[in-house]
């Protein structure tokens, strides 16, 4: 790797700029981005840290009592809770099949794309943008009001009568999977389609002559080449769907019957607004953050294998 | 391909246009139907005497305008003043060659990965010692924080697609680098901006956390998604005035959508292919 970065500053001093070399410049340009960062996303994420060390409740909030260093307490509480565990392995499974089912949606959209003429294909985009347009909010009400067991149509064309998918655990889970592998998969259906298009039509007609078939040109030739696209995809649903917050908040009505459908995010905000426990909450939100940093490490690496030059 | 098959790839993709639009449809259809059509026990998906009813309830009951007018400012914001931060950004990281770079860009994907929610915490508290809760600038300054590591890294590809041939003719020119920064790259790098406006707009529109956790008194400053949920009682929900609110609150979007489609397209498959 070293020798990668020295490779690198090789290249630059072989390749002058036009504009003199100050190097002072590119700082200058980045000062209103780092300070923005900095305030409000480094900053916070210290704060974040700091509070999960501190006894912080509604007490400490209004200033009638100093904080107090905890140590590791408050993870203590957390990890000897069982209802953490339980929420964090309803979010790691929610969370997988959200992105497994967006990409398996997503990518046959995309082929089906590529296969079709022009209307259908814009039929199909439109809809997709529809979709993707629509407000989270927005789209937890109105397929809460799609299944509503009273009002809504689903039950009538499924005959299922006056079911109620909001009560049972899985049911519930299965609405929020629906409805956010909806808005989501036209993300990956958009990108993905455009990865194809820019594929050189040589390629596919030479593995076609060569006697190729259908799925050997998909797994040997596209699918290698859209590797890089298929990696950003993955990546940002993962994120995406690891903290889903506003479909779990509204269409489970903040976590379900008795939290049966909380998920990390929606359980550290409970934890801080709903009952003062600012530094639990705190510490939910670090485990959080380390957990994405994990999968970001991962990217990172997928990445360099790939020789992608940063 | 042959015939049949690609007649029945395009029924099917047809048949699952119909199947995705359709909960949109149902939503607009819904806020048009008179009250007694929507709670009844027979949804039919057409109404034959549409009203205005639940949208004159909405705009009536609330100061529904006045929370559109929120969202649209604090949308506004947050595009423009995160679009001109990060075409600047974007420019450092690909245009020149500095110490720190490749961290700097390992940072702002890291950024990206940060739980926006996590540090609702930490933010309150920050946003109450500057004594601005209750503001519109308690949503925008978070948001644009959170809208620029990935659009610095989207902005990337389209700033590193304009040739340096052309950077060294304007130097030859005599151009200055800020009329070149401005006059010649920012242009020709507008589409790509233009397709991550389009996240940093749904991302800031829709948001729902900030504006619930932040705007807590004074509910003039309030935003739309807040303002849907007065109509949203998990008991008994009025559900006209809830679509006929979340159809007001869907077409901007939607023709912002339709406004940069083409260039949304084109933007994400440049921004990959690099």
């Amino acid at each position: 790797m070293r020798s990668r970065v020295r490779e690198r500053r090789g290249f630059a001093r072989r390749s002058p700029r036009p504009f003199g070399r100050s190097s002072a410049i590119p700082w200058i340009y980045l000062a209103p981005a780092l300070v923005v960062l900095g305030g409000l996303l480094v900053y916070p994420v210290y704060q974040l840290g700091l509070i999960s060390f501190l006894e912080y409740t509604q007490a400490q909030v209004s200033g009638g009592e100093p904080a107090t260093f905890q140590g590791f307490g408050n993870y203590a509480e957390l990890f000897g809770d069982g209802e953490f565990w339980r929420v964090l392995l309803a979010t790691v499974v929610f969370a997988a099949a959200c992105v497994v089912s967006t990409l398996a949606v997503g990518c046959a959209l995309a082929v089906l794309l590529t296969r079709v003429r022009a209307v259908p294909r814009l039929a199909l985009m439109l809809a997709g943008l529809g979709a993707w347009a629509t407000p989270a909010v927005t789209g937890s009400t109105v397929w809460l009001l799609l299944f509503d067991p009273d009002f809504g149509p689903v039950n009538r064309i499924l005959g299922l009568g006056d079911h109620s998918w909001t009560y049972g655990r899985y049911s519930a889970f299965l609405l929020v999977l629906l409805e956010v592998v909806w808005c989501s998969f036209p993300f990956v259906m958009v990108t993905v389609y455009a990865g194809i298009r820019a594929v050189p039509a040589e390629v596919l007609e030479a593995a076609a002559l060569d006697g190729a078939s259908q799925w050997r040109i998909w797994r040997s030739v596209l699918a290698p080449m859209l590797r890089p696209i298929l990696v950003v995809v993955t990546i940002q649903s993962v994120i995406w769907d690891f903290k889903v917050f506003t479909q779990i908040y509204v269409m489970t009505g903040g976590g379900g019957i008795a939290g049966q459908n909380l998920v990390l995010n929606v359980y550290a905000y409970q934890k801080a607004f709903a009952s003062s426990q600012y530094s639990l909450g705190s510490a939910i939100g670090v485990v959080m953050l380390l957990i994405l940093l994990a999968v970001t490490l991962v990217y990172l690496r997928l990445l360099r294998r790939q020789g992608e030059e940063l | 391909m042959r015939r049949p098959w690609r007649l029945a790839a395009e029924v099917s993709a047809l048949l699952i246009a119909v199947v995705v639009a359709f909960p949109l449809y149902w939503m607009v259809l819904s806020a048009f139907k008179p009250a007694g059509e929507i709670e009844s026990s027979e949804p039919r998906p057409w109404t034959l005497t549409p009203s205005l009813d639940s949208f004159r309830r909405v705009f009536e009951q609330q100061e529904f305008g006045r929370y559109f007018l929120n969202s649209l400012i604090v949308a506004g914001c947050v595009v423009i003043a995160s679009a001109l931060i990060a075409f600047l950004a974007a420019t450092a990281v690909t245009r020149f060659r500095f110490r720190f770079r490749t961290t700097l860009l390992i940072m702002f994907l890291v950024a990206q990965m940060v739980p926006v929610e996590a540090l609702t915490i930490p933010l309150f508290f920050l946003m109450r010692d500057f004594g601005q809760l209750n503001t519109l600038g308690s949503l925008i300054l978070p948001h644009i924080a959170f809208s620029l590591p990935f659009a610095i890294w989207m902005l990337r590809g389209f700033v590193k697609a304009v040739p340096e041939a052309l950077e060294e003719a304007a130097c030859i020119d005599g151009a200055s680098r800020t009329r070149f920064l401005w006059q010649i790259l920012f242009p020709l790098v507008l589409p790509g901006l233009v397709a991550t406006s389009v996240f940093s707009f749904i991302s800031t529109w829709n948001d729902f956390l900030f504006a619930k956790s932040f705007i807590i008194s004074d509910t003039s400053q309030s935003t739309l998604p807040m303002a849907l949920l007065v109509f949203y009682k998990p008991d008994d929900p009025d559900w006209g005035g809830v679509m006929a609110a979340s159809t007001v609150m869907t077409i901007p979007v939607l023709v912002f959508f339709v406004l940069v489609q083409r260039r949304l397209v084109s933007g994400l498959g440049g921004a990959v292919k690099d």
